[in-house]
């Protein structure tokens, strides 16, 4: 989960309100799936717990908005360390399809079309990514990019397995 | 449909190329032609264009038979309704950029201040502002590429046809050039025929089809029975 971890990294720039860290991880990270204001104050509650954030007193007023977070020493360094690691690489469509691909061949169904089905739908969404950037911000334009990327690497795997589709069944039908 | 492809059948010598392909593209779609390396996709480009003549099978465009056409009413409608970016060879090499993009107006018999002055407009939107004056040996490829496209583009065409129009370009500029092609394609309703091989570059066309063995296979997400 990066919530916390993004949260830590938007406190880091000063101390700040529950209120405003939600506007800010919507702003650079939400894409169409803001973060609750319940999971914003669960997740600072969480890292106050474990000594990552310390809650100022509240300020005038009501409700739980008046109070300010700030990053602890021991948060900073959390936060530090997971900036610095490599991402998992996650080449999970991949293996899904490829499962299809193989049991698709060992039941004589047509693995080609279920090759070119999965060609048109990731081609689909990147017609709707390049539309986004079309038309979108800088941050929409670079997050459509990686899925872009993505994509284009998966369709490249989808394209040289549907090359191989022959050697694969001789393989698997042995 | 602007344009169709019937059953079309095209031979090299004993190599064929295209074995029964079909296309219909309709008045300003821009359609992407993927497919592996030798599946015929330049042979059905250039059967569309009425540059090649199909073995058998028709080519229809405006609803004319393209194909039944002589070489020399087909080739006044390349140059009166088509543009053209090919994949290889294909700026005039004793000519300045400018005139390479010229070109095709000054062939149409515009007057040569008018059809430099558009052709340098074109230079200008495809980020080569200055380098009017220079020959294709004086440009890198990603250059004479563009201005390849400006000079596909100058007519403003009904319909352009494009053989790996970015294959030269680096990412960013391969995707500048694709925003201005169709920008400019939507904003003219020019139809586009596009092949190329790099998904990104499909993806801003409307729809795909794929060339496998001289066939053209249509990619739908209903194909699973
Ligand atoms: N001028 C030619 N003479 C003989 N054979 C040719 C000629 N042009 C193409 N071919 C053959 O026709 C087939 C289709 O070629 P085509 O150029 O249409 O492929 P393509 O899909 O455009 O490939 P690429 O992605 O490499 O450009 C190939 O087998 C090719 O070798
Ligand atoms: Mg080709």
């Amino acid at each position: 989960m990066t919530v916390p971890l993004a949260l830590l990294g938007l406190l880091e720039r000063e101390p700040s309100h529950g209120y405003d860290l939600k506007r800010d991880y919507d702003a650079y990270f939400g894409r169409g799936k803001p973060l609750p204001f319940g999971q914003v104050y669960a997740t600072l509650a969480r890292l106050a717990r474990g000594g990552k954030v310390l809650v100022g007193d509240a300020e005038p007023g009501a409700g739980p908005d008046r109070k300010r977070y700030v990053i602890t020493e021991h948060g900073v360094s959390e936060l530090a360390t997971w900036l610095a690691e490599p991402v998992v690489s996650d080449p999970h469509l991949q293996s899904v399809l490829f499962v299809k691909v193989v049991l698709a061949l060992l039941s004589g169904r047509p693995a080609e079309q279920y090759l070119d089905t999965q060609r048109a739908a990731h081609l689909r969404r990147m017609r709707e990514l390049t539309e986004i950037k079309r038309t979108g911000s800088t941050i929409d334009a670079l997050l459509a990019d990686h899925g872009l990327f993505h994509l284009e690497a998966d369709l490249r795997w989808i394209d040289l397995t549907t090359a191989r589709l022959g050697a694969l069944a001789r393989e698997v039908t042995r | 449909m602007i344009l169709e492809a019937r059953d079309v059948h095209f031979s090299f010598g004993s190599t064929p190329a295209l074995r029964g392909a079909n296309l219909a593209v309709a008045a300003g779609e821009i359609v992407a032609v993927m497919g592996p390396s030798g599946s015929g996709k330049s042979t059905l480009l250039h059967c569309l264009a009425g540059i090649l003549v199909p073995d058998a099978g028709e080519v229809l465009f405006a609803e004319q038979r393209l194909d039944a056409l002589g070489e020399v009413a087909r080739s006044t409608v390349r140059r009166d309704r088509f543009g053209f970016v090919f994949q290889f060879g294909q700026l005039v090499p004793e000519l300045s950029a400018e005139e390479n993009v010229a070109l095709p107006l000054l062939l149409g018999g515009a007057k040569r201040p008018t059809a430099l002055a558009r052709a340098r407009e074109w230079l200008v939107r495809l980020g080569l502002d200055g380098l009017g004056q220079r020959r294709s040996g004086e440009l890198s490829g990603g250059q004479e590429q563009r201005v390849a496209l400006a000079r596909g583009m100058v007519t403003g065409p009904e319909v352009l046809f494009a053989d790996e129009p970015t294959g030269a370009l680096d990412s960013l500029t391969g995707e500048q050039v694709m925003d201005l092609l169709t920008a400019n394609a939507r904003e003219h309703g020019t139809t586009v025929v596009l092949v190329t091989h790099e998904p990104r570059v499909a993806a801003y066309a409307d729809r795909e089809v794929i060339v496998r063995d001289g066939l053209v296979t249509p990619l739908t997400l209903g194909a699973t029975p």
